[in-house]
């Protein structure tokens, strides 16, 4: 049976059809997700796509927190099913609460675009386990709200449970504390992270590198085996 | 006030008008009232007023800009011309292409970050309207000196503008200039453009026929934003004194600059875009410049001529707008289309999947007029021809200016040398750290040029690339150029000298040039030397597509960029949008050692026209008379 995996379109969501393709890329089946559809539509897991939804009115991620299509999201999530946020998408999951801390302005108050290096700490997340700990790896970054903020309790307890999942290396783009560009929850299935993977799977588009196409490779095979 | 109904305005025809106040001439006004055999009334005299402005009705530059469709090169690629929201071409595989560039000049001065914003919207809307789906904005940008005081208001404003627009829409910017000359310090130039792809048999045009159909106004609701922005606004002369701040410290036509929403705008192409997939619209056009009074004329002129507009039905911002404001309101995020009836119901249910409101204002009607009513009440009857199409024409007067020999003789010889290694070094620094020369990834880098996934080629590139199939690979290319300090030397060459540095830059990338798009940014067209200027670079462009067999598919023409007597450099931008039927065959800049032998031919120097100044940030030298049209011939033949 093909895996199926999901990609939310929230309205002002972006890169709903690029993580679409870097999910068939990948080998598995693309499925369309619909914010107001509660129904998940039998996929086997799902990518919250990059984006403006709700045009980040109010805060970036705060209504979309509150779409049908999360509701089946958030439950199914506490049940084990692997969940992606990339950039908006890790916004979202903040606020749904499915990952702690939250995202602010960047601190130097710019929209930036960027190629941007990353070390994976964690390799045995549902969507890491194609890469090797300590690897690096460059994908694009795209944000105005990519600040990573916690309190420092729970920041120790990422550290010591080893779910930061991804820091910044070199430079550090938008003053997220400790590094951090994404984490993971307690279980390895949910995981948040401001880059764009999915703008990093072909050789000929955008840097021409293909270093987060093991994102989408990592779920499938762990979805396979499973 | 009370209502001035096309009644009362035959029973009242010598009530006094504003039609100076919403910047009409007195014989404009005149013709009016021989047109309607009455005086108009409010709402018909508004519209008029922004129709037959500059910025809406060419009136200035309609004799020059004939010449694109008399001396058009043979070339099948064209399949809808100028004259329509933006030109398209065909690029094979049954794709086409639509594409264009415009100003948003004026109003990115008095309002930077709006200002731009809405520019980014406004062609996104146009190129939308012709029925394809947005791929790819550029934005060649011109500001004052970089380290002027009030170019540190108006750079961050635009810069961020078109981010926090472009960026919310989920298009990727691939290209355009950053240029700093001080004579754009009270006229910044914030330029455009918008790539879009379609099938053949999608495009839409924007007209109404089929008496019975349905006008649908769908997208954001209409405000007392942007009133007067095409006409008291873009097309007239800055006034230094009153105009950029009054006692407030505010300039005074900041209320006639848009406000944008981005994010109703991203619903809006997602939403009109299904739409287009069940082809449910006869007709459609997008609203910007002079708002309804523009999208029910055009509609109604371009079809079979009647239409019927109720206009209490607009959904309103503000509840207290009179029917002028209305009829003249340039909210953004607002499209038109014309729908029959079968359709209207399922019209209505894709709008309501993208929480878009759609309201239906009116129909197409069997007659030969534009008809507006408010509850109940006509306040407009006209032929909408008139209004949308037959406005004033201008021969306006046109000399060479008598300072433009002197300007040529005093060439680059006659510059001081440097007569020490100390005076060697400090030119050295001084010419690598202008700021024409340095790194534009400052501003690049705000703006997102990885969305979509499929951009082949963009900054520091000096072509975008993007891709438009994922099977076949088919592509598209496209650069901006312009260089005001040349073009002032002399408009003719320096608009052909900005036509073959964007050809050249597209060729570079492999892909083949096939057809231009000019934002034309001039002076004053009432000073006889902006005129003239302007005469000969559209002379100069038209004989330059001519010869290298791109033709102009459209564009725009900001005029009055001027403040007080200083005009800016005449500066003719051009977008040269090229096809590459395989995007892995494209050329990166850093492996582009073929092209930059052809570069080497096309700019050897001839030094009448060579002048030493800041130059565009590109690595093809611009810096003389080229001779271009062979050697970019070969560089595209090398596709």
């Amino acid at each position: 049976m093909t895996t199926r995996i999901g990609v939310v379109t929230f309205p002002g969501t972006l890169d709903d059809r690029d993580s679409l393709r870097a999910v068939r890329l990948a080998g598995a089946e693309p499925v369309s997700l619909w914010h107001r559809d509660k129904d998940l539509h039998q996929v086997d897991a799902v990518v919250l796509a990059g984006g403006f939804s709700y045009g980040d009115y109010l805060r970036a991620g705060a209504i979309s927190r509150f779409s049908p299509v999360m509701e089946t999201i958030i439950e199914q999530a506490k049940a084990g099913m692997p969940v992606l946020g990339i950039c908006n998408g890790f916004q979202v999951l903040t606020e749904a609460h499915l990952l702690p801390g939250a995202m602010l302005r960047n601190n130097h108050l710019h929209f930036i675009c960027r190629d941007q290096k990353l070390r994976v700490e964690n390799a045995e997340t549902a969507w890491t386990g194609d890469y090797a700990a300590g690897q690096e790896i460059s994908v694009p970054l795209k944000n105005m709200d990519g600040r990573y903020v916690a309190d420092e309790r729970v920041l120790d307890e990422l550290e010591a449970e080893g779910r930061v999942a991804f820091r910044y290396v070199d430079v550090n783009p938008n003053g997220s504390l400790r590094d951090i560009a994404g984490i993971t929850n307690a279980a390895g299935n949910v995981v948040g992270l401001m880059p764009h993977p999915e703008h990093a799977v072909e050789p000929l588009i955008g840097t021409g590198r293909t270093d987060g196409l093991p994102f989408f490779t990592s779920v499938l095979k762990k979805l396979v085996s499973a | 006030m009370s209502l001035d109904t096309v009644k009362n305005a035959t029973e009242t025809p010598d009530a006094s008008q504003p039609w100076k106040e919403l910047g009409l001439k007195e014989d404009e006004y005149a013709r009016i009232r021989e047109i309607l055999g009455r005086r108009p009334t409010g709402a018909e005299l508004a519209m008029y007023s922004v129709m037959w402005s500059e910025h809406c009705s060419y009136k200035s530059s309609k004799v020059h800009l004939k010449q694109f469709g008399e001396k058009v090169p043979e070339n099948d690629a064209m399949l809808v011309g100028i004259g329509e929201n933006a030109g398209v071409v065909d690029v094979g595989q049954g794709y086409a292409v639509t594409f264009k560039v415009e100003s948003h000049n004026h109003p990115s001065y008095i309002e930077p970050y709006q200002g731009a914003a809405t520019g980014v919207g406004g062609i996104v809307r146009d190129i939308l309207a012709m029925g394809a789906r947005p791929v790819a904005v550029v934005d060649p940008l011109r500001f004052g000196a970089a380290d002027h005081p009030d170019t540190k208001r108006v750079l961050p404003g635009v810069v961020a503008g078109i981010g926090g627009y472009g960026n919310c829409l989920g298009l990727p910017n691939i290209g355009g200039e950053v240029v700093f000359d001080a004579c754009y310090q009270g006229n910044p130039l914030v330029n455009a453009g918008c790539i879009g792809v379609m099938k053949h048999e999608d495009i839409h045009l924007a007209k109404a026929s089929g008496p019975g159909n349905k006008v649908i106004l769908y997208g954001a609701r209409t405000g007392g934003d942007g009133i007067g922005g095409v006409s008291v606004l873009a097309s007239e002369t800055f006034d230094a004194a009153s105009d950029s701040a009054d006692g407030t410290g505010k300039p005074k036509k900041r209320p006639a600059v848009q406000v944008g929403d981005p994010f109703q705008e991203k619903l809006l192409i997602e939403c009109t875009l299904e739409i287009f997939k069940e082809k449910l619209v006869a007709g459609i056009q997008d609203l910007g410049g002079a708002g309804l009074s523009c999208a029910t004329s055009e509609l109604a002129s371009a079809g079979s001529g009647g239409m019927r507009v109720e206009l209490d039905t607009v959904p309103l911002r503000d509840a207290t707008l009179s029917p002028e404001e209305i009829l003249m309101s340039e909210s953004q995020e607002r499209m038109c289309a014309i729908v029959e009836p079968q359709y209207v119901d399922r019209f209505m249910e894709i709008c309501e999947k993208w929480d878009v409101i759609a309201t239906v204002i009116g129909e197409v009607t069997d007659g030969e007029r534009l008809e507006i009513f408010w509850h109940g009440e006509q306040i407009v009857d006209v032929p909408p021809g008139t209004v949308a199409h037959e406005g004033p024409v201008y021969h306006r007067p046109y000399a060479r200016p008598e300072w433009q020999d002197a300007l040529q003789a005093d060439d680059a010889g006659k510059l001081p040398r440097p007569q020490s290694s100390e005076e060697l070094r400090a030119q050295v620094l001084a010419l690598v750290s202008s700021p024409n020369q340095a790194s534009k990834s400052w501003v690049t880098d705000q703006y997102d040029r990885f969305v979509q996934g499929n951009t082949v080629l963009s900054q520091p590139e000096d072509a975008g690339m993007v891709r438009i199939d994922e099977e076949s690979n088919l592509g598209v290319a496209m650069a901006t150029d312009g260089n005001g300090r040349f073009a002032k030397l002399d408009p003719y060459t320096g608009a052909q000298l900005a036509l073959a540095e964007a050809y050249r830059n597209v060729a570079a990338t492999g892909a083949k040039p096939l057809a231009i798009s000019d934002c034309l940014n001039f002076g004053s067209p009432e000073d006889p030397g902006v005129m003239w200027q302007f005469a000969e670079a559209t002379r100069g462009l038209a004989d330059g597509c001519l010869e290298l067999g791109t033709p102009v598919t459209g564009g725009n023409v900001s005029l009055y960029n001027q403040t007080g007597d200083i005009a800016i450099h005449p500066t003719p931008v051009v977008a040269v949008l090229g096809v590459i039927d395989d995007v892995n065959r494209r050329r990166r800049w850093r492996s582009r050692r073929p092209a930059s032998c052809c570069t080497c031919w096309a700019t050897r120097p001839r030094s009448s026209a060579a002048r030493p100044g800041p130059r565009s940030s590109t690595t093809t030298s611009a810096a003389c008379r080229p001779r271009w049209t062979w050697a970019a011939r070969s560089c595209s033949a090398r596709s």
